[in-house]
């Protein structure tokens, strides 16, 4: 196990030293050094190096022997009172491609209570195959009989791939699942794709707060787990002429053990539209100067019919509610249009938004990170370029 | 820099620093507003053990001393010198107590106090007494075993949120300033009320009273020392509360520096940042230097006192005079660095200017403090012949 | 009441720039903090040490330098530090560092384990269930409110995307928590000095007896192919001038674009 330095091929280039984003590596008469107190074994130094010098030797004792048992893509299908979470078909949309790339089929696993009419929705948005665990006591999700149920059809089934949303429900269950047939799981993934070469998973992900991507794999181990967020893939349109098999499956008593129930939900109706589902959001930033300038960022969206969003800065400064953030420890939306209020553009918030079909910056500085993503661009003050715009925006909506 | 601190009190300048950037920098704008008592901030401070960084660990406090006091106070002061009163003002209604309490006195209200469960005042000034201690009106005449108290005591920081008071009153007219006497009194005493709350120019987080005394009766234990030494602990209290009003005065200042620092490094005017012209810098530059001046001899003087120096009067005058004469200068050219910006209630520096004011008037008028240093050379000046 | 709490020393990622010219990290001068979901997790095992008695002890891997983020969290209100440091643990993904945790916290002895909802520098919120699902325990992740702990179970209200759902567990249990649980006190003066003198009990892989293919590299299933930094999205139009110029330069374009 480890990391070593091949010492006749380094080359002192210092390309390594670039990459580590811990500082673990130095120069010591001209060849790279490692500080092991420092390295965490990340590995960005392997790729980075032009001369292969750099090796890390992974031995995997109890990796999966027979890695072609393993086939076909999962999705985990999410529901909530009964019905379908829209980040399923999306989902269902990145899985038909790898299915496709991978030349398997399509799976999902649906959980819940009197479910199965549910599951024909699934195949006509691009599964080839559902198996629909019910039972009355698995009307809401629960962790540990959830995670048991999919961990024991997994075992059973042995796809290759299996993916779930990065939603509450999914970031619950899915670690436990991974931990039970101990495989790997990449949170996350803003991109799923198959390597033409060796047929694995390449899961990118933003990391360091969304400053670096990085691409993770999962070679020895099956299946190849991965999260996605909602909203960062686009969902697959249904197709009503598709077939698909519906297959039961039984839970058994000790399937729906649980140490833990749920006893009420309580449902939080915001006055503003949920942020995360709308086409349209008008987001302020600490470019507003105060709370006494929200409604103005509330007005446009008004009249665009869109919902309200807010930098960390202006939720950290009590302007608006946590529900309202969007970035990197907020929401990731992906609206048709996003404009972005005094919001200078700090790479969590850009993470969180940037995927938006069309993107408009309004910045005092015209050097903000913002403009750099913008469709288009207002450099002034947003306390005076908003009115205007809203009544602007008002007339010709009104024709 | 490296001012020889101990590894504690290198702790409180971090923990204050902390609850100042955090804490007191949202709400500074508001309390200026509002004028209310900032409790939720002094909940902060009592949390994070403060109020007991100046007090003896026998009575619950951490056993450091002036310099301590004035860490504390210097660094609160650079985010809000107003909320910072409320910490400074307890030790100048500590200190009597500290100095002339007995063993008994101290056992029963210092804990609280180091825990920041009970804030302290100091009542001296009256209407026609500020300067002029022998000037005092307030009466206390002994009755059997109890003080009967009576007359109105002005402009008291921390009057009517506090709940120990150091009071000063007269024993004997006839004897002037040699009749006074100090007391002990606590809040809810039947008689003691509190007049109206003053509308300040600056330090408008900290709350400003009279104390209002009709036929108050206290118990003749409370009070310090003897009968007579009211304008000796008076002046013993201020000589060693005074390198605290300096920090207070040094911390705005400081506050007010790094705030037309970073303006002037952001500010473009014709295409550069303000800073880099030469009329700013030099500004900047004569700022720092007083600032830094300033902070060496508040930190000398609180030194001096924790060295238990035998003559300090001189040295506190000098650190709260020229302390305070800094702090209005900076904070008035910090203003003038940001400009228009600067007069806006959008910036802190305007608050600041207004909250320096006092520390050139307050705990004695810098004409008082240069009127003891001039004393203090004249005497030292007659020894040596 | 045994409480663990788990923190993780991360990169202020807040801090962290990229070099517009190098396209890599600029690593100068970012701090390294306890990860900022954990302190909420600090303050609520506190809050429950207060409440109901007991002891909380932090637990964290990684290097030797992860002692001054659990001595922060002594400052905090923590009473006692465990540090799971040894190279054998470096480069464990999310699961081989669940695992190695567990068995940590198992020799530690828990009533209620939390964990902040996730980490800032890997976003992955694995750990905590994973943690949970290795010491076989019932877990409330999200958790925004601790209602009641009496009679070996907890009342707590989990977010979820529409809501709160309020959630009844057996103890043991493992909740992570979101920032509306608490407001973090401040380090007091107090607890900076203990924490001071605080001795950080280290745990290597050979105190766990832990099976050493089963973490680090070795025991993590996936590893990192390649690090890049996002490619730049090209700019559109920029819009200068006076107020009244650049709404009627934006919104021309808008109708004939988009509404």
């Amino acid at each position: 196990m480890g990391i070593e330095i091949e010492i006749e091929k380094c080359v002192g280039c210092g390309a390594c030293i670039k990459a580590c984003p811990y500082n673990a590596i130095s120069m010591r008469d001209k060849i790279a050094y490692i500080d092991e107190e420092k390295c965490t074994l990340c590995g960005a130094c392997v790729e980075s190096c032009k001369f292969d010098a750099i090796i890390m030797r992974v031995h995997h004792e109890d990796a999966v022997r027979d890695l072609t048992a393993y086939k076909n893509v999962w999705v985990v299908a999410e529901q909530k009172k009964g019905e379908i979470q829209s980040v399923s078909y999306e989902l269902l949309g990145a899985g038909r491609k790898l299915a496709d790339d991978r030349n398997s089929k399509l799976g999902a696993v649906l959980i819940g209570k009197e479910i199965h009419k549910q599951a024909e929705k699934l195949i006509k948005r691009g599964a080839d195959k559902v198996y629909v665990a019910e039972h009355k006591d698995l009307e809401y999700f629960n962790d540990e009989s959830y995670s048991r149920i999919l961990a024991n059809l997994i075992r059973k089934e042995k796809p290759e791939i299996v993916l779930t949303g990065a939603t509450a429900i999914g970031r619950a269950l899915i670690p436990r699942v991974a931990v039970q047939i101990k495989t790997g799981l990449t949170a996350d993934c803003t991109s799923l794709a198959v390597d033409p070469d060796s047929g694995l998973l390449l899961q990118t992900r933003p990391a360091f707060g969304g400053n670096i991507m990085a691409t993770i794999l999962c070679r020895d181990y099956r299946p190849q787990m991965a999260t996605v967020r909602h909203k960062v893939m686009k969902e697959i349109e249904p197709d009503p002429s598709r077939k698909g098999d519906i297959i039961t499956v039984k839970p058994t008593e000790t399937d729906l053990k649980s140490r833990t129930r749920v006893l009420k939900l309580v449902e939080e109706i915001e006055s503003t539209l949920n942020i995360a589902e709308a086409d349209i959001i008008v987001s302020g930033g600490r470019g507003l100067k105060g709370p006494e300038n929200f409604h103005l960022i509330e007005e446009l969206a008004k009249a665009f019919g869109g919902a309200v969003g807010a930098s960390r800065a202006a939720v950290d400064a009590g302007w608006i509610p946590y529900s309202h953030q969007v970035g990197q420890t907020g929401k990731t939306v992906c609206p048709k249009m996003y404009i972005a209020c005094g919001i200078s553009g700090a790479i969590q918030h850009k993470v969180g938004m940037q995927s938006s079909d069309c993107i408009i910056a309004i910045n005092k500085d015209p050097n903000a990170p913002i403009f750099e993503i913008a469709t288009y661009g207002v450099v002034g003050d947003v306390v005076e370029v908003l009115p205007k715009l809203t009544d602007a925006v008002k007339k010709i909506l009104k024709k | 820099m490296n001012y020889g601190f101990t590894e504690e009190q290198l702790m409180i300048q971090e923990i204050c620093d902390k609850i100042g950037k955090e804490k007191i920098v949202p709400v500074r704008e508001k309390y200026d507003e509002t004028g209310d008592f900032p409790w939720d901030i002094v909940k902060i401070l009592s949390e994070s053990d403060i109020f007991g960084v100046y007090l003896p660990e026998e009575y619950g406090g951490m056993g450091g001393g002036c310099l301590d006091m004035c860490i504390a106070t210097e660094t609160l002061s650079k985010y809000c010198g107003g909320i910072a009163l409320a910490f400074a003002a307890t030790g100048l209604g500590t200190y009597p107590l500290l100095l002339y309490g007995s063993e008994q006195q101290k056992k029963k209200y210092l804990p609280d106090i180091a825990s920041g469960k009970k804030l302290a005042a100091f009542g001296l000034t009256e209407s026609n007494a500020g300067s002029d201690v022998g000037g005092i009106q307030t009466t206390a005449v002994k009755k059997g075993d109890y003080y009967i108290l009576n007359g109105t005591k002005q402009w008291i920081t921390n009057g009517g949120e506090a709940e120990i008071y150091s009071v000063i009153a007269s024993t004997n007219k006839a004897k002037g300033a040699r009749g006074l006497s100090a007391f002990i009194v606590e809040k809810g005493t039947e008689g003691f009320s509190f007049g109206k709350k003053e509308n300040k120019m600056g330090i408008r987080a900290s709350v400003t009273r009279e104390l209002v005394f009709e036929d108050c009766k206290i118990p003749k234990e409370n009070i310090l020392g003897r009968e007579g030494a009211g304008f000796m602990v008076s002046m013993k209290t201020f000589d060693k509360s005074r390198p605290g009003v300096a920090a207070q005065a040094l911390g705005i200042a400081q506050g007010a520096l790094d705030e037309a620092v970073k303006f002037s490094r952001q500010r473009i005017q014709f295409e550069k940042p303000i800073a880099s012209f030469q009329g700013v810098q030099f500004m900047l530059a004569d700022m720092a230097t007083k600032v830094e001046a300033a902070r060496t001899l508040v930190y000398q003087a609180a030194r001096e006192v924790d060295l238990g120096s035998k003559n300090i009067s001189k040295i506190s005058a000098m650190a709260k005079m020229y302390a305070s004469d800094v702090a209005m200068e900076v904070t008035t050219d910090a203003v003038q660095i940001l400009g228009g910006s600067g007069y806006m209630k959008e910036y802190p520096v305007e608050k600041m200017m207004r909250d320096a004011k006092i520390t050139q008037i307050y705990e004695g008028t810098n004409q008082i403090q240069r009127g003891i240093i001039a004393m203090n050379l004249i005497k030292e000046g007659a020894s040596l012949e | 009441m045994n409480i663990v709490v788990c923190i993780k020393q991360v990169p202020d990622t807040t801090e962290v720039r990229i070099d517009p010219k190098t396209n890599t990290l600029i690593r100068e001068g970012v701090a390294s903090i306890i990860n900022p979901f954990d302190l909420y997790a600090i303050e609520e095992g506190v809050r429950l040490k207060e409440k109901f008695g007991g002891k909380v002890t932090v637990i964290s891997m990684g290097p030797k330098q992860v002692e001054n983020a659990l001595r922060e969290a002594i400052s905090l209100g923590a009473d006692e530090a465990v540090l799971m440091s040894d190279r054998a643990f470096a480069g464990s993904d999310t699961l081989a560092t669940s695992l190695a945790l567990s068995e940590g916290i198992r020799k530690t002895g828990f009533d209620v384990i939390i964990c902040g909802k996730q980490a800032i520098d890997g976003d992955t919120a694995q750990v905590g269930p994973g943690i949970a699902a290795h010491l076989d325990i019932p877990q409330i992740t999200y958790v925004k409110k601790i209602e009641s702990i009496n009679d070996g179970k907890i009342l707590a209200e989990r977010m979820v995307e529409e809501g709160y759902e309020v959630v009844e567990s057996t103890l043991p249990v493992l909740i992570t928590v979101v920032k509306e649980i608490n407001e973090p006190r401040l380090p007091s003066l107090k607890g900076k000095m203990k924490a001071k003198k605080t001795e950080i009990k280290i745990i290597t892989s050979e105190d766990l007896g832990i099976d050493k293919t089963k973490i680090g590299l070795d025991g993590s299933p996936t590893w990192v192919m390649k690090i890049f930094t996002p490619p730049k999205k090209e700019g559109g139009k920029i819009f200068e001038g006076s107020t009244e110029e650049v709404v009627a330069k934006l919104v021309s374009e808008l109708q004939d674009n988009l509404i």
